[in-house]
C-alpha cells in the first residue's frame, strides 16, 4: 500500500448543537486524486477548512503530510496548496506579479521564482502576456493559472475547492489534465466537486451525507456496490436514502 | 521579513493602479484643506452696507469714513427714507443698513447722547451677528478716541488681546481639524476597504491558508497606508503654513510623533470595521457615517464642545479626533511641550489598544 499522506480518525466538528462533521475517518494516499463529494451543506467545506488549518476541529486525530493539525499548523501550511472556487488571483496585478507575490509568501527566493516562472509560462503558453493584468485574461486561463500558482511551491498536497465551477466542458477537461500532471509529480490532489462526470476522474471518492461519510471507494467499485450505471446514480441513491 | 515586504509591494500596486484610491488619497486632502480654508471662515470681508443719514453732519461723516476704511465693508448706496430700508434688504445685496438720527452732532453735544441704528439682514444669523459686532466695535473705537476726550472726564478702555491667534484667523481653527478629519477618513476608510476587498474577492482565504500569520497579513495591508497618511499629514502642515500662515510653534518632531499615534489609532479602527463589514461598500458606508460625522460635529472641529448638551459632551469623549485636535492646537499654536498633552496622548493610545483588542478577538472568532 502506498504512503498515507492524510490520516483522519474520528474527526468531529460542532457548531453549538449542530454537528457539521460526525466522526469522519479516512486516509488519502500519496499521489492520488481523492474526490470529496457531497450535497451542499453536507459538511465538505467545513472538513476541508479543518484539513487546511483554517479552522480547528472539535475532536479527532488528524495528520496532514506528517504533521499534527493541532500543534503543527505552521508546518502544514508550508506543505499544502489551496485553490478555491472563486479563483484567488488579484485582477489588478499582472500574471508575473501574481506569481511573484504568491511564491514570495511561500518563502521562495527571487532566483527560484524567476526560473520556475519561465518554465511555467512557457508550459502554459503565456510568455507573451506575462505583463498583462489578470483582469484581461479569459476565465479558463485564469483558472489554469490559479491552479499552477497553487502548486508553484511544490506542496505535498493541493486542496481544490470546486475548482471548475462555472467553466465550459473543454476548459474543465484541460484543467483535469493539469491535475493529472501534478499527481505525476507526486502531488496529492484533494478535490471537491459538483460535477459527477469529474468524480469519475478521481482515483477514489468519498461521499458525504449529513455530516457523515456514507461511501468511500474507487468509482468502479462504488458503481458495483450501488448497482448503478454511473456516478450520478450512485450519488442520487445515496442521498435519497 | 522578505515575505512581508512582498506583501507590502503588492499592496502598493493595488493603490497605485486604482485611480479612485489615488484620488481619495491625494486629491482629497488638498481639496479639503483649500475648501475649508476658503469656505469655513469666521472673518467677514467686503460686506455691502447702505447708509440712511438723517443729519449729514461732520461726525456722521467721520464715523462712516472710519467704518468704510476698515476694509470689512463696502459702501453700496445711500438711502433716503424708512421705506427704502426694507426694499433694500429684500433685494439681498446689502447686509447692513446704518441709520443716523437727525441732528446727530447737536444732540451729542447738548444731550451727550445720540443714537445710531444698526439694522442687519439676519436671514443668516451668524453673519448678521458678526457684521453688527464689527460695526459696533468700530463705532466704540471712534467714540473713545474722537469724542470722549472732549465730553467725558474719565473713561475705561478695555484692551483686548486674542492670545495664540491675534487676528482671529479661521485657518488656525480648521487646519488642526482638517488634519484630524483627513487622517481619520483616509486611514480608517482605506484600510477597512482594502481588507474587505480581499474578503470579497476570496483572496483572503488563500492568504489565510498560506504560511503568513493573520497578524502579518494585517500589518502588511496597513503599512502602505501608514506611509501614505503620514505624507498626507505633512502635506496638510505645509499647505497650512504656506497658504494660510498657520505656524508650527512647538516641536515638529513631537507633532509628527503624535500624528503617527493618531494614524495608528485610525488604522486599528479601520481594521475593526473590516471585521464587521463583509463588502467594500458596507465598509465605506460605516466609515463615512460612523467616522466622518462625529469627526466633523462632535470633535470640537467646527462647533465648540462646551456648548453641546451634556449627552453629546459625554459621547464626544470617545471621539478620538477631539483629543487629537487639542494636541495639534497645543503644539502648533501654543507651542507647548509633551507635559501639557500627555493626558490626551494617553487617551488616544488607550483607544488604539481597545480597537486592536476588539479586532483581534473578532478576527479569531470569525476563523473558528
Amino acid at each position: 500500500m502506498a504512503e498515507k499522506i492524510i490520516q483522519v480518525k474520528n474527526l468531529v466538528k460542532k457548531f453549538g448543537h449542530f454537528i457539521a462533521n460526525d466522526h469522519l475517518t479516512f486516509d488519502v494516499y500519496k499521489s492520488e486524486i481523492f474526490g470529496f463529494l457531497g450535497a451542499n451543506g453536507a459538511g465538505k467545506t467545513t472538513a476541508m477548512k479543518i484539513l487546511c488549518g483554517l479552522s480547528s476541529p472539535t475532536s479527532g486525530e488528524i495528520n496532514i503530510a506528517g504533521f499534527d493539525v493541532y500543534t503543527e499548523t505552521d508546518l502544514i501550511k508550508k506543505n499544502i496548496g489551496y485553490m478555491s472556487q472563486k479563483f484567488s488571483l488579484y485582477e489588478d496585478l499582472t500574471i508575473e506579479e501574481n506569481i511573484t507575490f504568491y511564491a514570495g509568501i511561500y518563502g521562495l527566493s527571487m532566483k527560484q521564482i524567476k526560473e520556475k516562472m519561465d518554465v511555467l509560462l512557457s508550459k502554459l503558453d503565456l510568455q507573451d502576456s506575462r505583463k498583462k493584468l489578470i483582469a484581461s485574461l479569459p476565465l479558463g486561463w485564469r483558472q489554469k493559472l490559479a491552479f499552477s500558482i497553487a502548486i508553484f511551491h511544490d506542496p505535498k498536497i493541493v486542496f481544490l475547492d470546486e475548482p471548475t465551477s462555472g467553466v465550459d466542458p473543454i476548459t474543465r477537461r484541460q484543467f483535469w489534465d493539469l491535475i493529472y500532471e501534478a499527481t505525476h509529480h507526486g502531488i496529492t490532489c484533494f478535490v471537491t466537486t459538483h460535477y459527477m462526470d469529474e468524480a469519475e476522474y478521481c482515483d477514489r471518492i468519498s461521499i458525504m451525507v449529513d455530516g457523515r461519510i456514507e461511501a468511500l471507494d474507487t468509482p468502479d467499485k462504488l458503481k458495483e456496490q450501488f448497482q448503478a450505471e454511473n456516478m450520478n446514480d450512485v450519488f442520487v441513491k445515496l442521498t435519497r436514502n | 521579513m522578505k515575505r512581508f515586504w512582498g506583501f507590502v509591494i503588492k499592496e502598493f500596486y493595488h493603490i497605485f493602479r486604482d485611480k479612485r484610491t489615488m484620488l481619495i488619497l491625494f486629491g482629497m486632502p488638498i481639496a479639503q484643506i483649500l475648501l475649508f480654508g476658503y469656505v469655513i471662515t469666521n472673518e467677514i470681508r467686503n460686506i455691502k452696507i447702505a447708509v440712511y443719514d438723517k443729519s449729514k453732519d461732520e461726525i456722521t461723516r467721520k464715523i462712516m469714513q472710519k467704518i468704510l476704511s476698515s476694509g470689512y465693508f463696502i459702501f453700496e448706496k445711500e438711502i433716503h427714507s424708512e421705506d427704502e430700508i426694507k426694499k433694500t434688504f429684500k433685494r439681498g445685496i446689502v447686509k447692513e443698513v446704518i441709520v443716523f438720527d437727525e441732528d446727530f452732532s447737536r444732540k451729542l453735544e447738548r444731550n451727550k447722547t445720540a443714537s445710531i441704528h444698526l439694522i442687519a439682514d439676519a436671514s443668516d444669523a451668524n453673519t448678521a451677528n458678526l457684521i453688527v459686532n464689527y460695526t459696533n466695535a468700530i463705532i466704540r473705537d471712534f467714540q473713545s478716541k474722537e469724542i470722549s476726550k472732549q465730553i467725558m472726564p474719565f473713561q475705561i478702555i478695555p484692551e483686548v488681546r486674542m492670545l495664540y491667534n491675534e487676528n482671529l484667523k479661521g485657518a488656525f481653527m480648521f487646519v488642526p481639524g482638517t488634519m484630524a478629519l483627513i487622517l481619520m477618513l483616509i486611514s480608517a476608510m482605506m484600510t477597512s476597504i482594502s481588507i474587505t476587498r480581499e474578503k470579497e474577492f476570496n483572496t483572503m482565504e488563500t492568504l489565510l491558508v498560506s504560511p503568513l500569520k493573520p497578524i502579518q497579513i494585517i500589518i502588511g495591508k496597513v503599512t502602505p497606508y501608514i506611509a501614505l497618511s503620514f505624507v498626507n499629514a505633512i502635506t496638510i502642515i505645509v499647505l497650512g503654513s504656506l497658504v494660510f500662515d498657520v505656524p508650527v510653534k512647538g516641536s515638529l518632531v513631537l507633532l509628527l510623533a503624535e500624528t503617527i499615534l493618531f494614524i495608528t489609532m485610525a488604522l486599528s479602527l479601520g481594521i475593526m470595521i473590516s471585521t464587521v463589514a463583509k463588502t467594500q461598500q458596507v465598509a465605506m458606508f460605516i466609515s463615512m457615517f460612523a467616522l466622518m460625522l462625529p469627526t466633523m460635529l462632535l470633535s470640537g472641529f467646527i462647533f465648540p464642545i462646551e456648548n453641546m448638551p451634556v449627552v453629546l459632551q459625554v459621547i464626544s469623549n470617545i471621539v478620538p479626533p477631539r483629543w487629537f485636535i487639542i494636541i495639534v492646537k497645543n503644539i502648533m499654536l501654543k507651542g507647548t511641550g509633551f507635559n501639557y498633552i500627555w493626558k490626551e496622548t494617553l487617551i488616544i493610545a488607550g483607544l488604539t489598544c481597545i480597537f486592536i483588542f476588539i479586532s483581534v478577538k473578532r478576527f479569531k472568532t470569525r476563523l473558528e
